[in-house]
């Protein structure tokens, strides 16, 4: 078999032009995730049983099903409620795009939230009481301990989130979004060459990747410098 | 909370505390007036930790009363934190916030809790970072500084909150040896200049020279309290005198 190098020259930009989509997709539902996932985070956290409880079962169902799944069921099963079509969700829903959004944003909140969580209990209990015997109370030990001393343990694993995310969003494409893979997938149907716009279709995720790689390890110096002895 | 010096700054009376099934202290009575400087000592597992804990309710004790300047501590108190502002605690393990510079940590209860301004803040812990004789470590991370520097900057960020009464846990228990005389020396400049005291300590030297009493317990009970002098030279019980042939032998 030969490898045809020009016809991957040809299809890169073509190919380039879902860039577009994939980051609102990866941007978008990486941004509402985190907020989703805080918000269960802070459930998990309470200590109130009938905030714990919903949370952990949200987090089990979005954690037990495939994506794939998720997506097939926001953007096939909910136009069939009449109440969703009636809503003022329907021009969200109603489009492919905000239904994939949906379904990363709902799928990597659940990841998300228990990633921090990890990070919460990571924070040695030495210093909070620390903080409780100078007076402080427990929101403010959260807001001024917890919380930044969580974040940068949580780091690492939530780079990992994000960028399993920018895969996911490789999924869109089965709902007839134009993104990366969508575009892909329309070019090989015309050219009958799999191998060439599919192997170079991955090294862009692959650039991709390297560059959120290097993003986070940036922020990881620059939030964990109290973590070095110099400096 | 200085009104009352006739009253005890500290009064325990018949405290229980239990782990589970575990009792950790039995019938606690003390009584500490301002001033006064406390050395708690006794084998581990005897309740000492335990004890200080309860004073700033870090453990909430099961039975009996415990009033810190005339404040009861009970499960309806409804301000924990105006007691806990009143009393300072060092901890064995330091435990300063690893995320913030040495003068953040000495400024966020202050600003917090006490409502202080920041610049007002800043010059309140300069003034104690120089009594505790590292003000040039002041924009360094904790990671960065010895155990003796970090237990120093703990005791420090206690004082900025001018609290009534100081609780020491073991404050040199974790420090390598030549760190522990410049963690002492503080603590025997505190206690020169009246500062109230409880001090869960092993350092018979600082007991012998500071305590107005020094106080035994094993198995969460009080066995002896009495000056020092009546403590080391003649110890009432059996237990103390055990104890004492163990850790004075080397």
């Amino acid at each position: 078999m030969s490898f045809d190098l020009n016809l991957i020259a040809e299809s890169l930009p073509l190919m380039l032009m879902g860039i577009g989509i994939t980051f609102k997709l990866l941007i978008v539902s990486g941004f509402l995730g985190l907020i989703l996932a805080i918000c269960l985070l802070l459930m998990r956290i309470s200590g109130r049983w009938f905030l714990n409880f919903p949370a952990q079962v949200y987090i089990y169902v979005f954690r037990g099903t495939p994506i794939l799944v998720q997506i097939f069921i926001i953007y096939y099963g909910l136009p069939q409620f009449e109440a969703v079509r009636d809503s003022i969700f329907w021009p969200i829903l109603r489009e492919p795009t905000g239904c994939a959004i949906l379904a990363l944003t709902l799928n990597t909140g659940a990841y998300v939230s228990e990633i921090l969580r990890g990070g919460v209990l990571g924070v040695s209990k030495g210093v909070l009481e620390a903080g409780s015997a100078l007076g402080m109370s427990a929101r403010q030990n959260f807001i001024y301990l917890t919380a930044p001393i969580a974040t940068r343990l949580a780091l690492p694993a939530y780079s990992n989130d994000v960028i399993s995310l920018l895969k996911s969003t490789a999924l869109a494409s089965t709902i007839t979004i134009a993104d990366m893979t969508g575009i892909a997938r329309t070019i090989v149907a015309d050219t009958y060459a799999p191998y060439e716009i599919f192997i170079s279709l991955a090294i862009v995720y692959m650039i991709f990747t390297f560059g959120i790689q290097k993003l986070f390890g940036v922020i990881e110096r620059y939030l964990g410098r109290y973590m070095e002895r110099e400096g | 909370m200085s009104t009352a010096d006739a009253q005890p700054l500290i009064q325990m009376q018949g405290v229980n505390k239990f782990f589970g099934k575990f009792q950790a202290l039995k019938n606690i009575n003390l009584e500490v007036r301002k001033g006064e400087r406390i050395v708690v000592c006794g084998p581990s597992g005897s309740g000492k930790s335990t004890m200080i804990r309860c004073i700033n309710r870090l453990e909430e004790h099961n039975d009996g009363h415990i009033v810190i300047g005339g404040k009861e501590l009970t499960d309806q108190i409804e301000d924990i934190n105006a007691v806990r502002r009143e009393v300072g605690m060092v901890f064995q393990s330091f435990n300063l916030f690893p995320h913030m510079t040495i003068v953040k940590n000495l400024m966020l209860a202050q600003q917090l809790v006490r409502k202080i301004s920041k610049t007002k803040a800043r010059e309140t812990a300069m003034h104690y970072l120089e009594r505790v004789k590292i003000p040039e470590q002041a924009n360094k991370y904790p990671i960065a500084l010895s155990g003796g520097q970090q237990q120093r900057v703990a005791i420090a960020r206690a004082l900025c909150m001018k609290p009534e009464i100081m609780l020491f846990d073991e404050p040199t228990s974790a420090l390598d040896p030549e760190m522990i005389n410049e963690v002492l020396e503080v603590m025997v400049d505190l206690a020169k200049e009246g500062m109230t005291m409880i001090c869960v300590t092993h350092e018979m030297g600082f007991a012998r020279s500071v305590a107005d009493r020094v106080i035994f317990m094993d198995k969460g009970e009080i066995v002896e309290e009495a000056p020092p002098t009546e403590f080391f030279e003649n110890p009432r019980s059996e237990r103390t005198k055990n104890f004492l042939s163990q850790i004075l032998s080397h």
